[in-house]
């Protein structure tokens, strides 16, 4: 309880997540342009404010004093609506987001299930922006998206569940300090792999940033958005980033646990959570700057043919060793080498279709 | 009684280009796409003619140097290579030893830098993040600052003349090259490790958009497109023009003619062109003319005609020259090897998908001033 009144203890948490939300997108977006640029060799950006830490907040007000341009052909509600549709999901995850034991909004009996159906809900934006700009590559992406979006939340809600089962409750709070000292990667290898590469689809980014491929479709469903309305869009996008790290840290990592000894303060609490929250954000930002994009039938075939069935395997090994009561360490053991497996079968796999034969060399000279 | 009805669709057109970052400058694909596969392609090029041909018509021959920098823009050196034996070819010019070695050098190089820009847009066509793109000017920076330094022009050099040089290379020279072609082999291998091996990139690039050497034949493909289907041609071993028959390289040659083998044969000529630079250095002469002697100012070759090729980065690029024995040349036709390459993209697209469509147009590794001319 912040404050004594219920409805001012609300309204206080409110303003704090929305607080949050802007926060959290401006310092996202000057992070990501700056880890891409170091990791390319450039400086990234660094002339607004000290190490241009105030860039971001330069671009929202350029693009808050941008026309908001719609084109004719545009289906008018549809097209205006879109930007709070996708926005609204990504702050409505953050409100039963606990970051430690007693900072939250609500922390919900049901919350790990409410932040994965909530965050799904996004897709109806981007199905509304593409639908209604009456543009083709516009259309095209939001096609893609939905297709992306509907298989991933699959394997992705079986990575969860999981760990779900391992701690016998839907509750975040409670799943955090089911973990103790040793996280549930320990554990859970296999779910932790299978959530970042289904997280890396849910939130449209490399290598499957498909839906919104500039070479190909240039944007897609935020091809025709200017101005504030297309940095709804981008705000959703960073928030949806933030919201997938901290859940990651919070179900994978351990949360606010100090792996040597369970009960810290919460400055330490906020310092850890900081820490794992940062850890994979940056591993998105990494993978995304490293890796080209996959095509659309690879993206669904790597889903239904590779994670799907994989995340079977990881859920039957947690029923195996939860019924038959085996100690913890054959959960791990059994993930990792289901893990171990998955990895070899995606490198041979992505070598086996076209066989790569011995380089042929052939000195010119002397020969021809 | 059940009715059977299957769902119609329409094949829906998708305009891509001029004005989009998939293609390399100011071409246009109109792609019929059933959902994601590509139907037909119908392409569109014309955006950047500007008449190089007819312009160099109306200057001597001196003058049209230039233009072959301005057709050529990723390979300006080889160009004015090509361009300038012509020429000589005509006269019966003899080009100075050492001016021969410092053409070759330069153009080795610039096949390089050349090379390297089609890396960096290839990896971007594929979507990656702009890290390939970033990795290859590192390397390309560096040519292009030595290439500054010899002849005054990050872009347009205009520095080969008919019969030689235009001026001496800077003192440097020899060291400069020498440090510039073993950061460039070290670019090579950041490049290899960044994408030949990556799982997504062999997934996105084998057997997209295959040839076959048949194909390939057929449509008159040339240079590394040719050459990763498997034809082991190559004008600078096939006709060796210049000093090229003195040098030992090799010619790597694909074997399923697909994107991932055109950047395969890509990747180790430019090796092999590394190669080609550090023996020229080593066999250069160290000082002597540059300009072949008793040089007229305006060039008036006999009446005659000729055909020079060479290999350049993308392909066969041909030179045909026609003169009436005035100072400007009567006709001057350019062979554009990117535009004979491109000849073949909707053969290669159809049936692809929307997505192979853009790398598969990265692979034909595209100059549109030099396909538009």
């Amino acid at each position: 309880m912040i404050a004594d009144n219920p409805w001012i203890d609300a309204i206080v948490r409110t303003l704090l997540v929305v607080l949050l939300v802007i926060v959290v997108a401006l310092i996202l977006i000057w992070l990501e342009r700056k880890v891409a640029g170091r990791i390319q060799m450039r400086l990234g950006p660094m002339v607004v404010g000290p190490y241009g830490l105030l860039q971001s907040v330069a671009d929202a007000i350029k693009l808050l004093t941008k026309e908001d341009l719609r084109p004719d052909t545009a289906d008018r509600w549809v097209f205006e609506l879109a930007p709070f549709v996708a926005f609204m999901p990504s702050v409505l995850t953050l409100i039963s987001l606990p970051f430690t034991a007693d900072l939250f909004v609500r922390n919900l009996e049901l919350g790990l299930f409410y932040i994965v159906a909530v965050s799904g809900l996004s897709i109806v934006g981007l199905l509304m922006a593409g639908w209604g700009s009456a543009n083709k590559y516009a259309l095209l992406g939001a096609v893609r998206a939905a297709a992306q979006l509907i298989s991933y939340e699959i394997p992705l809600v079986l990575a969860i569940l999981g760990v779900a089962m391992v701690a016998g409750t839907l509750n975040l709070a409670d799943i955090v300090n089911g973990q103790g000292r040793v996280p549930y990667i320990a554990w859970q290898p296999l779910g932790f792999a299978i959530f970042i590469i289904a997280t890396l689809a849910e939130l449209y980014r490399n290598p499957f940033d498909i839906p919104t491929a500039d070479s190909e479709i240039v944007g897609g469903p935020f091809i025709e958005y200017s101005g504030i309305r297309w940095a709804m869009f981008f705000f959703a996008e960073y928030i949806n980033v933030f919201v997938f790290s901290v859940l990651g840290s919070l179900v994978f990592l351990g949360g606010w646990n100090w792996p040597l000894g369970n009960e810290v303060g919460w400055p330490l609490q906020v310092v850890l959570i900081l820490v794992k929250t940062s850890a994979m954000l940056f591993l998105f930002m990494w993978l995304r700057v490293s890796l080209p994009r996959l095509r659309i039938d690879q993206l669904m075939s790597f889903c239904w043919q590779v994670l799907l069935p994989f995340a079977f395997l990881g859920i039957i090994i947690n029923g195996f060793v939860l019924v038959y009561e085996w100690p913890d360490v054959m959960l791990g053991l059994l993930s990792g080498v289901a893990a171990l497996i998955a990895g070899a079968a995606v490198y041979r796999g992505s070598r086996r279709a076209v066989p790569r034969q011995p380089w042929s060399l052939v000195s010119a000279r002397g020969i021809d | 009684m059940t009715i059977e009805r299957e769902l119609e669709t329409i094949d829906v057109n998708v305009n891509v280009g001029p004005q989009h970052p998939a293609t390399h400058g100011v071409f246009r694909m109109i792609l019929t796409v059933d959902g994601e596969l590509v139907v037909d392609l119908e392409p569109v090029i014309g955006y950047l003619h500007r008449g190089a041909e007819k312009l160099s018509e109306n200057c001597d021959y001196r003058q049209a140097i230039g233009f072959q920098d301005r057709t050529e823009y990723l390979a300006q050196f080889n160009a004015e290579q090509c361009y300038c034996i012509a020429v000589e070819k005509l006269m019966g010019l003899e080009v100075p030893e050492r001016a021969e070695y410092i053409r070759v050098i330069l153009a080795e190089l610039n096949r390089i830098a050349s090379h390297f820009m089609f890396m960096g847009a290839l990896g971007t066509d594929l979507g990656a993040f702009g890290t390939p793109y970033m990795y290859a000017f590192r390397e390309r920076e560096r040519m292009q600052d030595l290439f500054e330094e010899i002849t005054g022009d990050r872009m347009m050099y205009s520095y080969f003349r008919v019969g030689g040089l235009a001026w001496e290379v800077p003192e440097d020279f020899v060291e400069r090259t020498r440090w510039v072609v073993k950061e460039a082999r070290q670019g090579v291998a950041d490049i290899d490790g960044l994408l030949t091996e990556n799982e997504v990139f062999l997934a996105r690039s084998r057997g997209i958009g295959a040839m076959t050497a048949e194909q390939a034949i057929d449509w008159g493909l040339s240079g590394p497109m040719l050459r990763a289907s498997g034809v082991r041609f190559d004008l600078r071993r096939a006709e060796p023009y210049s000093i090229y028959d003195r040098l030992e390289f090799d010619i790597p040659v694909g074997e399923r003619g697909d994107v991932y083998d055109r950047y395969l044969v890509r990747l180790e000529e430019m090796r092999q062109s590394a190669r080609i630079v550090e023996q020229c250095l080593d066999q250069m002469p160290k000082d002597g003319p540059i300009v072949a002697p008793g040089l007229k100012r305006v060039l008036r070759p006999p009446p005659g005609e000729v055909y020079m090729r060479a290999e350049n980065p993308r392909g066969e690029y041909g030179i045909y020259l026609i003169s009436k024995g005035a100072d400007k040349p009567y006709r001057l036709k350019i062979r554009s090897p990117a535009f004979c390459n491109l000849s073949a993209l909707r053969t290669m697209t159809v049936g692809q998908y929307v997505a192979d469509a853009v790398v598969i147009l990265g692979s034909v590794d595209i100059v549109l001033s030099e396909v538009d001319r």
